[in-house]
């Protein structure tokens, strides 16, 4: 296989329902070896379903394509032994100790020394002298490390991540993603879901994905000149401007920030003709901003409610 | 992109009959999840009907037509009318015959039969002599209550012989008597049958729950995700969850059969290796459907309830509370499917009777196929995706 050197994941047209209802629709994606690969979108969206498909735990009802250069429809086992998943919900045995959780996983994978690898690990996670504490007893943030400890235990080559920083603090999370970038230096790949923008933006590359299907991926920047967005960032007194700008010609979005009031439209001159009456108003302050990622992603996901409900 | 609130007036709000508007909505919602829940559903109908149908046409405590033996050193006329009279008695059904005191024995030991009836050589002519010979029933009295009835109707079985034989005449006393010997449990207690019984039923009752719950434990705490995207199969995962309570099980069934022992003065005669290896057979075979059971239920409340209806028809069909032998057919063809029904004769055997292993071939290749057919059903529909 020629792409398989440094295409970790290779899929076209996945396609995958449940119950009549199309999860994800024609999903195609590629990502290289060694990146930190963000899957990005609203609930509901697909990305678990995705990430599943990927690693062998749900078969997709139609679409092709390989995972690690093995075929995802015939080779579950084999990619099963190169990846570690780390699932949305805490997934280890609450009622096992940290080394016992640790030395189930290394044994399922056939390491030879069961104990000291776990032994290792604990000792690179930072829980030595915890080792004997209940899973169920840590810290959420404990827990995502412990996760994420047990799934790259075995040295896999690719990480998928679902939505692994949920319900973390701020702290713990940045700990998190230094720990993924350190990982992807020594070459693992990384798929990792996200409700976050600004995990969004330490990923090299990010998809979007909405109800199913696949609505724009690239680099962060890409991502934004692609969307064609022109935003305007309006200060000052914003009383009940949010409701009077909603809905006219040219703005697709107002989105509040803080103090702030974001206003974005992707057709410049309806956007700017719309908001004329407010702009002299005394007390407001316009200024025409680039679009956040976040703008966009809002944007994108309005559109597709638009588009497919 | 529409908001929550909604501006309008605030909804009114009834204080008056407020404890039965929020029973009433309590009692909705209830009926909706039960309307949802299919296995409760089908419990409500199953549960009665299953019982109703077994107590009144599977159970039969006064039983008829017992599978019986007879040991003939006699072919004659007046042995042939004693036969007759027995079979008339609608108790005995004669279904082998036999010429040599050891198959005689076994057939009794093995289960096979309940009563052995035994001609002795030479017995027209005494009985023409008037020296009042003894024509022996041998009875499996390990059940009291499937022997007792036919043993109580023996008394009539000499004069309707008698009617029908050439031997006309007007007998001062019996020409001849009728020995019954209540073996294995001559004293007729209930409980040497029951205890080894309640080793069977114990042991079917925990072991089913112990692996009924294994798998759908795993998928309620999510645990399962993650174990299904790890390298292991199917097959690993079922013994990886089974052997560990063949050893609980060990454990309980010892302590039973100890309790029995001991506190109950239940002799086990038959050889304590062989007890405990069919035994573990046994436990084995009831946790791979426990274990099947578990990859069927969609939770854990599912999982208790098929266990649960799996295990009322093993107490009433095993022949644990009720004679096995005076079943219909039919509910013998399903009593022949549940583990306990094979364990049961197994401990019996070996407790009371002392059977060795040639006598309990057939019930201990049972419960391996059993045990392999449940293992079978489990691998094949343990989900390997989450589809």
């Amino acid at each position: 296989m020629n792409a398989g050197n440094d295409i970790a994941i290779d899929v076209k047209g996945l396609t995958k329902s449940f119950g009549g209802r199309e999860v994800v629709h024609d999903l195609s994606m590629q990502v290289k070896r060694g990146s930190i690969y963000g899957f990005l979108g609203p609930n509901g969206s697909g990305k678990t379903t995705t990430i599943r498909i990927l690693c062998g735990l749900l078969t997709p009802d139609s679409g092709e394509g390989t995972c690690l250069g093995y075929d995802i429809l015939k080779d579950a086992e084999k990619i099963k032994r190169q990846v570690g998943y780390m699932t949305q919900r805490f997934s280890l045995y609450q009622d096992l100790s940290v080394r016992e959780n640790l030395e189930f996983v290394a044994r399922l994978y056939g390491l030879a020394d069961a104990r000291g690898a776990a032994r290792d690990m604990i000792r690179r996670l930072g829980l030595s002298g915890r080792e004997e504490q209940l899973a169920g007893e840590l810290s959420g943030g404990w827990k995502q490390r412990l996760a994420l400890g047990a799934c790259t235990l075995p040295n896999p080559q690719l990480l998928l991540l679902d939505e692994p920083t949920a319900g973390v603090d701020p702290k713990a999370r940045r700990d998190f993603w230094n720990e993924i970038h350190a990982l992807a230096a020594d070459g693992l790949t990384v798929l990792v879901s996200t409700h976050y923008m600004d995990e969004a933006e330490r990923c090299h590359e990010i998809a979007y994905i909405a109800y199913g299907h696949l609505l724009a991926h690239g680099t962060v920047d890409e991502v934004i000149a692609k969307s064609a967005l022109t935003t305007y960032t309006v200060t000052g007194e914003l009383n009940g401007l949010a409701a009077e700008l909603a809905g006219k010609p040219g703005i697709d979005m107002v989105a509040p920030f803080g103090t702030s009031l974001h206003v974005s439209g992707r057709d410049v001159a309806a956007l700017e003709a719309s908001i004329a009456p407010w702009r002299e108003r005394s007390g407001l302050h316009w200024q025409t901003s680039h679009p956040s990622l976040e703008d966009v992603f809002i944007e994108l996901m309005n559109r597709s409610t638009d588009n497919f409900q | 992109m529409s908001s929550i609130r909604t501006i309008g007036p605030a909804p009114e709000i009834r204080d008056r009959f407020g404890f039965w508007r929020r029973t009433y909505a309590m009692m909705a919602k209830e009926f909706i999840q039960l309307r949802r829940d299919r296995v409760s559903f089908a419990m409500i109908v199953a549960i009665p009907v299953m019982q109703l149908l077994l107590f009144g046409y599977a159970i039969n405590t006064t039983p008829h037509h017992l599978p019986s033996a007879v040991l003939l050193q006699e072919d004659s006329d007046l042995a042939r009318s004693v036969l007759k009279a027995l079979e008339n008695t609608a108790y005995f059904r004669f279904v082998y015959e036999v010429h040599d005191v050891d198959e005689f024995d076994n057939l009794l030991k093995s289960g096979k039969v309940l009563f052995g009836v035994e001609i002795p050589r030479g017995f027209e002519r005494a009985v023409r002599r008037g020296d009042r010979p003894a024509l022996l029933i041998a009875a499996d009295a390990t059940d009291p209550v499937a022997a007792s009835s036919a043993l109580g109707s023996l008394g009539m079985v000499v004069q309707t012989a008698l009617q029908h034989d050439l031997y006309i005449g007007d007998p001062p006393a019996m020409p001849f008597e009728i020995r019954a010997h209540a073996r294995y449990n001559p004293a007729a207690e209930s409980r040497l049958n029951i205890v080894p019984g309640l080793v069977g039923t114990i042991l079917t009752m925990t072991m089913l729950i112990f692996t009924a719950l294994s798998v759908t434990r795993e998928i309620e705490r999510g645990t399962m995700e993650s174990l299904l995207s790890m390298p292991i199969k199917p097959v690993e995962v079922m013994l990886g969850k089974i052997v560990p309570y063949i050893l609980v099980g060990f454990i309980q069934a010892f302590l039973i059969v100890n309790i029995g022992v001991f506190l109950f003065g239940v002799p086990v005669l038959g050889n304590l290796f062989l007890l405990a290896a069919l035994s573990t057979l046994f436990i084995a075979a009831n946790l791979a459907i426990g274990y099947t059971f578990s990859t069927i239920a969609q939770n854990q409340l599912q999982a208790i309830q098929m266990s649960f209806m799996f295990f009322l028809p093993s107490i009433l069909l095993s022949g644990f509370m009720f004679p096995f032998a005076g079943m219909p057919a039919w509910a013998q063809y399903v009593g022949e499917c549940l583990p306990l029904t094979h364990y049961l004769r197994i401990v019996r055997a070996i407790m009371l009777k002392g059977a060795s292993m040639p006598n309990l071939r057939f019930d201990a290749a049972a419960l391996a196929i059993l045990m392999l057919v449940a293992m079978t059903i489990a691998v094949t529909r343990f989900r390997r995706t989450l589809d």
